[in-house]
């Protein structure tokens, strides 16, 4: 079995993927949340960047309400959200060292260029144009579990 | 009526939705989503939708009725309504959205006041129009039948 490394998905042992998903859209966050648990996903919805913090375990203080319990396989954010942008989050991701390792998906409803390169630069695993369909989500729980379409 | 004769005018119903803009593909995703696990997907997505939209058509003429407009603040609030609209299909309203971020951009008061008609209206339309498919779907479904879908 492959050390897992920034380039691999796959998690060490099948079992049902746990997803952070946050956004700051209500009807967003209801069709994610609809997307991923029909991929077989567990999912836990955030409706911005310092809640999923929170739920990481990355806030000073914070309470690990997640960690040991259930790991998060995957975090998937939407960009534009007041305060802190997924991009923000993603780095705060990347830069502890508990979490760095969790793949991040940036979704948006705008394809500009430039955003989407700063986020793969920054280490998101993928960037999904919005509005959500199942073909993207199938594909993306596919990757993180490496099964076949 | 008999269940098929709903069904075929629901299914009327819906592709004439679809070819006058009304809705998209987008709405056809949502129905994929319901299944026997939670069959009144698409009733709750578009219940929260309608509530959501009603809010942000409420903040926006607020928004717009200050004495200095705070266009970043329109612009916010634009981009959610842009946003909801385009996850369940509202087509129409999604549109009309977009031209009205860019008067935002531009800050032109009275084409943004103009836009806020018109998004209204949109909204307005595509909610009568869900309202009569939600309810010619319920009346399939207390019939025995099932909810017929388009392929797109």
């Amino acid at each position: 079995m492959a050390a897992p490394s920034s380039s691999n998905w796959v998690m060490e042992s099948p079992h049902v993927p746990h997803v952070l998903a946050v956004d700051d859209n209500l009807i967003d966050r209801k069709l994610v949340e609809k997307l991923l648990r029909n991929s077989s996903c567990k999912v836990t919805t955030a409706e911005n960047g310092p809640r999923a913090l929170e739920l990481l375990g990355l806030t000073s203080g914070g309470q690990n309400t997640m960690n040991g319990r259930s790991k998060v396989n995957l975090v998937i954010t939407d960009y534009c959200m007041p305060g802190m942008t997924g991009y923000e989050l993603l780095k705060k991701i990347k830069e502890s060292s508990v979490m760095k390792e969790v793949p991040v998906v940036i979704m948006s409803s705008e394809n500009i260029p430039t955003r989407i390169n700063k986020c793969l630069e920054e280490g998101a695993q993928m960037f999904i144009q919005k509005p959500l369909k199942q073909s993207d989500v199938k594909k993306l729980t596919c990757q993180l579990m490496n099964c076949e379409i | 009526m008999e269940v098929d004769q709903m069904q075929r005018q629901c299914l009327d119903y819906t592709k004439s939705l679809f070819l006058e803009g009304f809705l998209d593909g987008q709405f056809v995703q949502l129905q994929q989503l319901q299944d026997e696990n939670n069959h009144d997907f698409v009733v709750e997505v578009v219940s929260l939708f309608f509530e959501d939209s009603e809010r942000l058509l409420n903040d926006l003429t607020f928004a717009l009725d200050q004495k200095s407009i705070d266009f970043k603040k329109v612009d916010a609030h634009v981009h959610q309504l842009k946003g909801s609209s385009s996850s369940i299909g509202a087509q129409r309203v999604k549109n009309c959205c977009i031209e009205f971020r860019n008067f935002c951009e531009e800050q032109n008061i009275d084409a943004c006041l103009s836009c806020l008609q018109q998004v209204k209206q949109e909204y307005c339309h595509v909610k009568n129009k869900l309202e009569t498919l939600i309810r010619l779907e319920q009346q399939i479904v207390a019939a025995g039948g099932s909810i017929p879908t388009m392929e797109f």
